[in-house]
């Protein structure tokens, strides 16, 4: 069943479109950042989430309407699926994170089993949040769901490579996190003075190598 | 992103920094995208003006003021403004303007002192600051730490040249005296999520007097119910999966304590946004102190936020 995309006022020059499901998100957001690119339609800052994709800093809420239609989402979904198969950014990993027992207990498997699980899976990035270059990363089949943690860690070190419900993250720096922690990497997850400040940005599809 | 430096000429040097003295400029819009949060001057018109005053370009790099308490000098003769607080302003122990161009001498010292209304003053320096940018922008992020640490006294910031003198700016600076009496009205427009709300609490948001509370910074107002009507969502037991955030969005967590967020907010967030505070009324939010009185009106019909690609 195709439902239209639901938009949700947010103010006088936002709109939050609610696509209904992650799949539908990733390819609006994507619809959308092509019609920005091709100057189509206006909008300072296009947020994906979850299951929507926030527009914001736009004054034609008529054209957004006319563009997201669930036809145009639907065709764009089609289109992700193609992308997906290109050349995915590679994190090499350390598995030492000191959950990897609580996400083995989780999965019913052995640490081994994780690890393979987790580098044999591709990931495709659906949005940041939580910090500069934060990539909550899903795949499809989604991994089996983890708890976060009761206690949240006061620091997590840089580069910790975590899982959370069905999501796969890296912190890009230190911080607070209650995500349960399978591994560390040295990439560098943002860093502003590069072109592309986000290793990880919404769309891009990843795979974890252990090393 | 632009990394033309502006040339320095002279510096500026800060003896007293009061509680609270950041490098804003208009922010670093257009990275939402990878969790960057606008960040900028709280009230971007009042450093737009100030700008202007001074004959600065809008966007030129200031510094905001929480509170006075602020002493600097500059180390050439320069033309400055400080607008947005209601506050005393010195030049060497003399009376300056509000809102209005103030000619500082080479090492004559300028002070913003006792603040009358409101919370936040934003100085501009003719040739503005220089500062290194981040995603194109010198302004100070307080959520993420992006852009220049807070200023301490004894630092010295470096000063860009002077343009020629502009025509001086038309503008009128609002008055932000209004704001030292009575409450506050926040306007604003329901959605997206308001129908998370029921619908007591709905009225109990739009009727009732929240105070500001103490651990309001750049981030957010946080608000408090003063009639002690916590806003009850609707929809306890779900949870919302994490969305993109707004300026001005007005978040109701699980406490039922409504927040709204300013420059500094995160990207997303996973608890609902009921209402958005209309950007002409985003200023105040800027000049809210711990206490100070908040209303919401709504300029929107409730439940008139939804409307599906259908019926366009």
């Amino acid at each position: 069943v195709t439902t239209e995309p639901i938009f949700r006022t947010a103010g006088a020059d936002a709109v939050l479109v609610d696509l209904g499901s992650r799949e539908r998100a990733a390819a609006a957001y994507r619809l959308a950042r092509e019609l920005v690119g091709r100057d189509e339609l206006a909008a300072r800052d296009i947020v994906p989430a979850a299951t929507t994709v926030l527009v914001d800093g736009m004054s034609d809420v008529a054209a957004w309407r006319a563009a997201l239609t669930a036809e145009a989402v639907d065709a764009a979904a089609r289109q992700t699926a193609d992308v997906a198969a290109s050349d995915p950014v590679v994190i090499q990993v350390r598995y030492d994170g000191d959950d990897l027992a609580v996400v083995a207990r989780a999965w019913g498997c052995s640490a081994d089993d994780v690890v393979e699980r987790h580098t044999t899976t591709a990931f495709t990035v659906a949005f940041c949040g939580f910090a500069p270059g934060f990539a909550y990363c899903e795949s499809d089949p989604a991994l089996p769901a983890v708890p976060r943690r009761d206690d949240p860690r006061p620091r997590v070190p840089a580069g910790s490579v975590a899982l959370a419900a069905d999501y796969c993250g890296v912190y890009p720096r230190p911080m607070p996190g209650g995500w349960q922690l399978i591994g560390t990497t040295d990439a560098v997850l943002f860093d502003p003075s590069r072109d592309r400040p986000a290793l990880l940005a919404p769309g891009t599809v990843v795979r974890f190598e252990a090393r | 992103m632009s990394r033309r430096s502006p040339a320095v000429d002279g510096a500026l040097d800060v003896v007293r920094a009061g509680p609270g003295l950041l490098v804003e400029d208009l922010g670093r819009p257009g990275w939402a995208h990878l969790g960057v949060p606008p960040s900028g001057a709280l009230d971007p018109d009042a450093l737009r003006l100030a700008n202007r005053l001074v004959g600065n370009g809008e966007a030129a790099v200031g510094l905001e003021v929480l509170l006075g308490g602020l002493s600097v000098v500059a180390s050439r003769s320069a033309r400055v403004a400080v607008t947005g607080a209601d506050a005393s302003i010195e030049v060497d122990g003399r009376p300056q303007p509000w809102g209005e161009p103030i000619s500082l001498a080479a090492g004559a010292t300028l002070t913003i002192a006792a603040v009358r209304g409101g919370l936040r003053s934003w100085l501009a320096i003719d040739g503005g600051i220089v500062a290194p940018r981040v995603l194109g922008s010198a302004s100070t992020d307080t959520l993420t730490g992006l852009g220049p640490e807070p200023v301490r006294p004894g630092a010295r910031l470096r000063l860009g040249r002077a343009r020629p003198p502009a025509p001086p700016a038309a503008a009128v600076p609002r008055t932000t005296a209004g704001l030292v009496e009575s409450v506050a009205t926040l306007h604003v427009a329901l959605g997206p999520r308001d129908d998370w709300l029921t619908p007591a609490a709905t009225r109990a948001f739009l009727e009732q007097t929240f105070a500001v509370s103490s651990d309001s910074d750049r981030v957010g107002v946080r608000l408090e119910a003063l009639d002690g009507m916590a806003l009850e969502r609707g929809r306890r037991h779900e949870e919302l999966a994490s969305e993109g955030i707004v300026t001005g969005a007005v978040q109701v967590p699980g406490s039922g304590q409504p927040l709204v967020f300013l420059a500094d907010h995160p990207a997303t967030g996973g608890y609902p946004v009921v209402a958005v505070v209309d950007r002409v009324d985003l200023w105040r939010c800027a000049q809210l102190r711990p206490g100070d009185r908040v209303r919401f009106q709504t300029t929107s019909a409730p439940s008139a936020a939804v409307s599906s690609g259908k019926d366009r």
